[in-house]
């Protein structure tokens, strides 16, 4: 036996040496692969590129398929701050690729750091193609940026921008409201865009890629495993015609105003002309900022403000047709009902003028010639029908309510983002504004003719007269026909409103209406051999000259367009509005203009 | 005599290396290969099956050897080895800063590895002979020498993760009797100097003095000799202010940052611990099972860097998770113990010294290479013995196994 063997008792302290640290690196193992999971992300962060597969947008048509919107490609230069290796030659490269200051490449960069250094940022938006080539080729040594595809709109019209409305980058509110949307995405933030949103965006893929320490892409992440595809927008039917709308913007060239065409029959909006407007295409692409501002700055002509859904008018003498309906329903009036008109309705010590007219007139008539006097008497009427409401207040309600049944005084949460719902006071404004039961008819004696407190807006003047159109009830007037099929119906809109009217009460204004086109104020809107109806309003307003305003439908007895008319500043509503209005229905109706006199007159005449 | 000698062939140690170099190849090839369909040998996978059959000769020309060659020839081995490693020093070619591989061809051979074997032969016939006795002074001055000679070559190659292996063969000399005290110095002297990293001298001071005091209190029944207890305790003082100049003098700049980075003092220092924290990315992000066979990103996308060879436990622990990584310790572990239980059964003392100073190579580069990828280590380049890429590396640890497995086979155990 070797005397060497005295030292076997220490393999056990080498045995447990050995084996300790067997246990020290299995127990660091565990920690780092099991229990933190910081590795992990880390990873991710370092070899995959989370692509977000944008779906083209849907498109949009017009009622008769002619395209209003589509879709062009363009692309985004994206950068991931943390990935980036700032050095002098990074800099000159992309300095020069993009044609910036250097201090402007910090600026962006800093910014996008700040947003957040591991998630890609927009580093520099819609670059050309050129420069896209160029930049894809030396993606290699431009660590930490890529390319990322968009789809940007395309606009086939130049009319209907307030309608189609306009699609822009995402803001931190729109974001926290929707998780959906990720910095730099594109929302609808006006019109079409933004109410059919949903529909039209589709749903955002996501294609995940590797790619090496070097950037480069390596193909897809366990063959795509965890890829998700893009699904398209879904196209939309604008119920707007095309031409229509164009005619009725080049008819408003120079002209302050609105115009709002609704198909009776369904409620779809025809047109929705708003003047001074802008073209769509100045707000799409690199100078989007630049031209946004630019209109913004304009307070003169104000070209961002949709006055079709938004400006407030008081309606004038077309808002009589609405207490000619309501009068009969409370049965203080009927078609026979005559009160003579001596140029005005004296009241107290007052006087409210009318013009020089056959009197006395009966309901018929005083449509057709438009008396102030007998619509004064008529409100009386209504606020003093003491045989059935105790109180002016109590009739002043019964009234306001069918007033509102009419879509007057609130929106129609239609698909029209940013309607104004106009006024028609409550009676406690009243007994706030004149006390309680210091009120009574003569106080509010102006309500009569549309003047007072009483405000509409251009599409619920129009939708007025869809409903007398339709004689009685109406379908909430709307812009688009329908979603993702040209045939399907926007389901939406299917439900008749009934007014608080009775079918009966509209047959005499119906013919005061029809005979005012004939033989009345509403003449200029006549057109040859289409039997129409109409009324004319000729706003008093505090900012100057009054408003021409006319509403009309035609044909009378199968009506096919309902429509009104503004024109801001321009005098009695038989001067503007009404030949505006009636080139607008023979356009529609006969789809020429045989009169091109007038229409190359209206044309040519800057009101402004 | 062939029948016995197969009967006592170590056939567990043979599957252990077996298995440790299977699964090598597969994570090389992992790491290396671009697709599946073809089969390069250009490629380093390809290259890597070339060295794995010439080990399988290697090991069958080692194994057939009479077993007595060994001991005999330990010297002369050991002196040509020396020289190699001397004469690549100025014909060698320099990869990384380092002067230490021969080009032969389009093959590199790296004589350090080649050293390692020697330098464990001529130590084993040294210290097994009847008349060493590590207690005396001259034997184990002779001893260190043995082992000294070729890390002085291998440090003027400036590659100091080849050389610092060699130190694990203290472990074999405390086996066969060196003085404990040696052993425990050297742990305190590495204990100090962690601490002083971290703290300033003074408290160190402090804190040695406290402990040595209260040691000094508990025994105090026991007899003592002053003189010694204060011989160490100033010795442990001026090892304390001379280590500040050591590690600011003697020490390289890249070797101060990597012990840095290694306890956190500094981070992302010129991205010095770039590597530390792309493997500690790499391994940690395969989670439980791992993420699969070619399913790695980090490894397979170049993310962390020496992927085949010294960072090749990286693609392990990313692809085949903590069940693959621990399963190939215990693989070490196993071969480590395994071949010290043989070595412990032996009659010959050569042959028992021999297994422990490969045993203890194996457990450096294991220690060393695992615990830089997990971090608990600085970043030496070294590589894990079987699993990494490389020819001299695999041919030198298959020589050191299957040269101990015919050591083994034909001589003499206890029973």
């Amino acid at each position: 036996m070797n005397f060497k063997h005295t030292y076997s008792n220490r393999k056990w302290v080498i045995f447990s040496f050995i084996i300790s640290i067997f246990f020290i690196y299995i127990i660091r193992l565990l920690f780092l692969q099991v229990f933190d999971d910081q590795w992990d992300l880390k990873a991710k962060g370092n070899a995959l590129r989370y692509l977000t597969d944008y779906p083209p947008r849907g498109l949009i048509y017009d009622r008769n398929g002619e395209l209003l919107v589509s879709n062009t490609i363009s692309y985004d230069l994206m950068v991931i701050p943390r990935k980036v290796k700032l050095t002098d030659s990074l800099m000159n490269e992309l300095c020069t690729i993009l044609s910036i200051t250097p201090d402007d490449f910090m600026h962006r960069f800093n910014k996008a750091k700040a947003y957040s250094p591991y998630v890609a940022s927009i580093f520099d938006r819609q670059i050309s193609d050129e420069t896209h080539g160029y930049i894809e080729e030396r993606l290699h040594r431009l660590q930490g940026f890529y390319v990322q595809p968009r789809t940007l709109r395309k606009y086939l019209t130049s009319a209907a921008a307030h309608s189609l409305g306009y699609i822009g980058e995402v803001n931190y509110p729109e974001m926290e409201k929707n998780p959906y949307y990720k910095m730099g995405d594109y929302i609808g933030k006006t019109g079409i865009e933004k109410s059919y949103e949903e529909e039209l965006r589709g749903i955002k893929g996501c294609q995940i890629l590797m790619v090496d320490n070097l950037n480069r892409e390596k193909g897809s992440f366990q063959n795509g495993r965890f890829d998700t595809a893009a699904i398209s927008g879904k196209s939309l039917w604008s119920s707007l015609d095309k031409d229509l709308q164009e005619y009725g913007e080049t008819l408003m060239q120079g002209k302050r105003g609105s115009i709002v065409a609704i198909e009776p029959s369904s409620g779809e909006i025809l047109c929705l002309v708003t003047s001074p407007s802008y073209k769509p295409e100045l707000l799409v692409g690199r100078e989007r900022g630049r031209n946004y501002r630019k209109l913004e700055q304009d307070t003169f002509n104000k070209p961002l403000f949709n006055r079709a859904l938004m400006a407030q008018y008081p309606p004038g003498s077309t808002f009589k047709l609405v207490n000619a309906l309501i009068g009969q329903q409370e049965g203080v009036i009927d078609r026979n009902t005559r009160y003579s008109c001596h140029m005005g309705f004296a009241y107290g010590n007052r006087v409210l003028g009318c013009h020089a007219h056959a009197s006395p007139a009966d309901l018929v008539f005083s449509i057709q010639t438009s008396c102030n006097a007998y619509y004064c008497r008529t409100l009386k009427a209504i606020l003093e029908n003491r045989r059935v409401y105790k109180t002016t207040k109590e009739a002043y309600d019964a009234w306001h309510k069918k007033v509102l049944s009419l879509g007057f005084g609130q929106k129609f949460n239609s698909d029209l983002p940013y309607e104004l719902k106009g006024n028609i006071p409550k009676s406690e404004y009243y007994d706030r504004y004149y006390g309680l039961n210091r009120w009574k008819a003569t106080t509010i004696i102006s309500i009569a003719i549309g003047q007072g407190e009483i405000l509409a807006t251009p599409v619920q003047l129009a939708n007025l007269v869809a409903i007398i159109a339709n004689k009685g009830y109406y379908y909430t007037p709307h812009i688009v026909k329908a979603i993702g099929h040209k045939d399907s119906l926007n389901t939406r809109f299917l439900e008749k409103h009934y007014v608080d009217v009775e079918e009966k009460y509209f047959f005499p204004i119906i013919e005061g209406m029809e005979k005012a086109a004939t033989a009345g104020t509403v003449r200029s809107a006549a057109v040859p051999g289409i039997r129409i109806g109409g009324k004319t309003g000729t706003a008093q307003n505090p900012h100057g000259k009054d408003h021409s305003i006319l509403v009309c439908y035609a044909p009378i007895d199968q009506p096919k367009i309902a429509i009104s008319v503004i024109v801001e500043n321009a005098g009695f509503g038989a001067t503007w509005a009404g030949p505006i209005a009636s080139l607008m229905i023979e356009k529609y109706l006969n789809d020429s203009i045989e009169r091109k006199d007038l229409e190359s007159r209206i044309i040519n005449s800057i009101l402004y | 005599m062939i029948k016995t000698t197969h009967k006592n062939i170590d056939w567990l140690l043979i599957l252990l290396s077996v298995a440790l170099i299977a699964i090598g190849w597969i994570n090389i090839y992992s790491t290396t290969a671009n697709d599946f369909t073809s089969f390069n040998f250009q490629a380093n996978y390809g290259k890597q099956l070339i060295w794995i059959g010439s080990a399988i000769i290697l090991a069958l020309f080692t194994m057939v050897i009479n077993y007595r060659f060994y001991p005999s020839f330990a010297t002369p081995i050991y002196i040509i080895f020396t020289l190699l490693l001397l004469t690549v020093l100025f014909i060698g070619n320099t990869t990384k800063g380092a002067t230490s591989w021969f080009g032969i061809g389009n093959i590199g051979i790296q004589p350090a590895e080649f050293a390692k074997y020697a330098t464990c032969l001529l130590l084993a016939r040294y210290v097994s002979d009847k008349d060493c006795d590590l207690t005396k002074s001259k034997h184990l001055f002779i001893a260190l020498i043995i082992i000294i000679i070729p890390m002085i070559f291998i440090l003027l190659q400036n590659d100091t993760g080849s050389a610092l292996p060699f130190l694990f063969l203290i472990f074999a000399l405390f086996r066969e009797g060196l003085k404990s005290w040696i052993l425990i110095s050297g742990f305190t002297a590495i204990i100090l100097f962690v601490l002083l990293v971290f703290l300033n001298q003074w408290i160190v001071v402090g804190i040695v003095s406290v402990i040595l005091f209260t040691i000094l209190w508990l025994f105090r029944k026991i007899k003592r000799n002053y003189p010694g207890v204060l011989l160490i305790y100033a010795l442990i003082i001026v090892y304390i202010f001379s280590i500040e100049t050591v590690y600011n003098k003697v020490l390289k700049d890249y070797q101060r940052a990597r012990i840095e980075t290694l306890f956190g003092k500094i981070e992302d220092a010129k991205g010095i611990d770039y590597n530390v924290i792309q493997s500690k990315i790499a391994i940690g992000s395969g989670g439980f099972f791992g993420k699969g066979f070619r399913n790695g990103t980090q490894t397979t996308l170049n993310f962390v860097p020496e992927q085949s060879t010294d960072f090749i436990f990286c693609t392990i622990g990313e692809e085949w998770g903590f069940v693959g990584s621990s399963f190939v310790l215990l693989l070490y572990a196993l071969l480590i113990c395994r071949i010290i239980l043989r070595a412990e059964q032996q009659r010959e003392a050569f042959v028992r010294v021999y297994g422990y100073c490969i045993a203890f190579i194996f457990f450096a580069h294991f220690t060393i290479n695992i615990g830089m990828t997990i971090g608990l280590m600085p970043v030496i380049g070294i590589p894990l013995p079987f699993l990494s890429y490389g020819g001299s590396s695999l041919l030198a640890y298959t020589l050191m196994l299957f040269t101990f497995l015919n050591l083994d086979a034909k001589t003499n155990h206890w029973t």
